[in-house]
């Protein structure tokens, strides 16, 4: 048998599964949330998303950005370390205790959230028994507050790690020249290796910004009431209403949202995919 | 200074664990108490009596997990075979087309795929459960196995066709063995990707697939905090196992190669 045919026949079967469960359901999305109750095309879904759910619209760009900004910060400050600190024992333990969240699940992520950031709960308690704050001005976390920690806890140590990997690689000399002429090992991190590392923490960034706005769990548990994500509201219009056609224009708003990041991520995907 | 920090960041990631354990343990916590009243193993005992709900859970999450894997890899392995080693047409497309549902959210498809399958019956089973989480999972795994598959070396099959092993022989004793820490790896990321997997469930499994996600959700809906500490603890141990063991199974050569 020819290779080629041989090597399509492998694949169809993965093709298949993902034709069917990924592209069908992605093209019916697009034809509900188009088509009036008649079968003729409209845009009255559309208008009624942004009639009912605008601000919850800007409320979901601004929670995802603030959080990938605060991701992107914690990633560089923490695989800098990893990388350029001279504390050996201080390595050793950020790079065991940085990880911890890495594989801890959204869902989980919320109900430990849910505790942890109530105005009873253990961050209040440590803030109110250290002294910081008075007992009267604990206050409940659980807003869009609540959302960024708990985004920022479970995806900055995942670009932590492609970070912390692709700043290993950076060749030595450099830095190491950087700093016999004097420059602070800040300046070195964000002049010198934080531009060869551009690529990866721009990939990990986008990854963690798409996998926010679809994230479902994490809203619903820490803050679902309005304003709240697009998530909530899309589970909301089919659980209570079975308005499978504003869900699906409100699911397409918010995947016009996560294409302008998935286009920088595939347009760097792409070229590594066609370098090699 | 140095050591202020750190104990800050211990703080940040320990703290809320450590809430989760308190209210595990907890038989009475009421405001403004700083610690619960009361410890005890009572929810424990609830959860865990045999004709429990979350033993029922249980079971059905891992057991949605175990088809979801045999699902992924019957298809990902010759999938990822053919994208290591074979000569295909469009490779590019293909691997791009790989790429999309990890980069699109998918909220629209988990809705749209629960419509497709209140058509045809298939909302509410288990098997229809397994192949929204085989959709999703089967990306990683196709990656996975395509990596591992091409940090084989590819001079010992040439070696072993060149003894007279045909096909089947050489793939069956040279590539396969050498590829499984990869493929091993690959199905530990599908199996906790689908034991944790939540939206997917929420949507399609309702009402009659309570996944433990689901049961812990519903709990902690429903204000019981014991329940839904101790469900996320049991969601928590294969997730921490895997953090500590994926080191073991995906190598640097395999991570090298994924998305080539």
């Amino acid at each position: 048998m020819n290779r080629r045919w041989a090597g399509l026949l492998l694949i169809s079967p993965a093709l298949f599964v993902i034709g069917i469960f990924f592209l069908v359901p992605l093209v019916l999305s697009v034809v509900s949330s188009l088509q009036a109750k008649g079968g003729s095309w409209t845009l009255a879904h559309f208008e009624k998303s942004f009639e009912l759910y605008s601000t919850d619209m800007l409320f979901t760009v601004a929670i995802v950005l603030l959080s990938s900004a605060l991701i992107a910060v914690v990633a560089i400050a923490i695989a800098g370390y990893l990388t350029l600190g001279e504390h050996e024992r201080t390595r050793y333990l950020l790079r065991w205790l940085y990880r911890w969240p890495l594989f801890i699940p959204f869902i989980v992520t919320g109900q430990v959230m849910r505790t942890f950031l109530a105005k009873n709960g253990m961050l209040n308690h440590v803030l109110i028994g250290g002294g910081l704050i008075e007992p009267l001005a604990a206050q409940s976390l659980l807003d869009w507050r609540g959302i960024v920690i708990a985004f920022v806890w479970k995806q900055a140590p995942f670009v932590t790690l492609l970070l912390a990997g692709a700043m290993a690689s950076i060749d030595v000399q450099h830095t190491e020249a950087a700093r016999n002429l004097g420059a602070p090992r800040w300046r070195v991190l964000l002049g010198i290796v934080l531009p060869q590392v551009r690529g990866t923490l721009l990939v990990g960034v986008v990854l963690s910004f798409v996998t926010m706005l679809s994230v479902l769990s994490v809203p619903l548990m820490i803050n679902p009431n309005s304003p709240t994500m697009m998530t909530v509201d899309v589970a909301y219009r089919i659980s209570s209403h079975g308005d499978y056609a504003v869900a699906n224009a409100l699911c397409l708003i918010s995947l016009v949202f996560a294409s302008l990041g998935a286009w920088v991520y595939l347009r760097h995907a792409v070229k590594r995919v066609g370098g090699t | 200074m140095r050591a202020v920090l750190i104990g800050l960041l211990a703080f940040v990631i320990f703290g809320p664990l450590a809430n989760l354990l308190l209210w595990a343990f907890a038989e009475r916590w009421y405001y403004p108490g700083k610690l619960p009243q009361e410890f005890g193993l009572k929810f424990w005992v609830q959860v865990f009596q045999p004709r429990g709900n979350a033993v029922q859970s249980l079971i059905t999450s891992v057991w949605i997990a175990l088809l979801t894997v045999a699902f992924c890899l019957a298809v990902a392995v010759p999938a990822g075979f053919a994208l290591a080693r074979l000569k295909l047409p469009w490779r590019g497309f293909i691997l791009l087309l790989f790429l999309l549902p990890q980069a699109i959210p998918n909220l629209p498809i988990y809705v749209n795929i629960a419509r497709m399958f209140y058509e045809v019956g298939l909302n509410g089973t288990v098997f229809g459960v397994v192949l929204v989480h085989a959709s999703h999972g089967l990306v990683l795994a196709v990656w996975i196995a395509s990596a591992a598959f091409a940090a084989v070396d590819e001079s010992l099959e040439h070696a072993a066709r060149n003894l007279g092993a045909g096909p089947w022989q050489s793939f069956s004793t040279i590539t396969l063995p050498l590829a499984a820490p990869g493929l091993i790896a690959s199905a530990i990321f599908v199996f906790l990707e689908s034991l944790d997997e939540f939206t997917g469930t929420y949507f399609v499994g309702v009402p009659d697939v309570i996944t433990l996600p689901l049961l812990m959700f519903n709990a902690s809906m429903g204000g019981n905090y014991q329940i839904a500490s101790i469900t996320a603890l049991l969601l928590l141990i294969p997730s921490i196992g895997f953090m500590l063991l994926v080191e073991r199974f995906l190598k640097a050569d395999v991570l090298a190669m994924v998305g080539r």
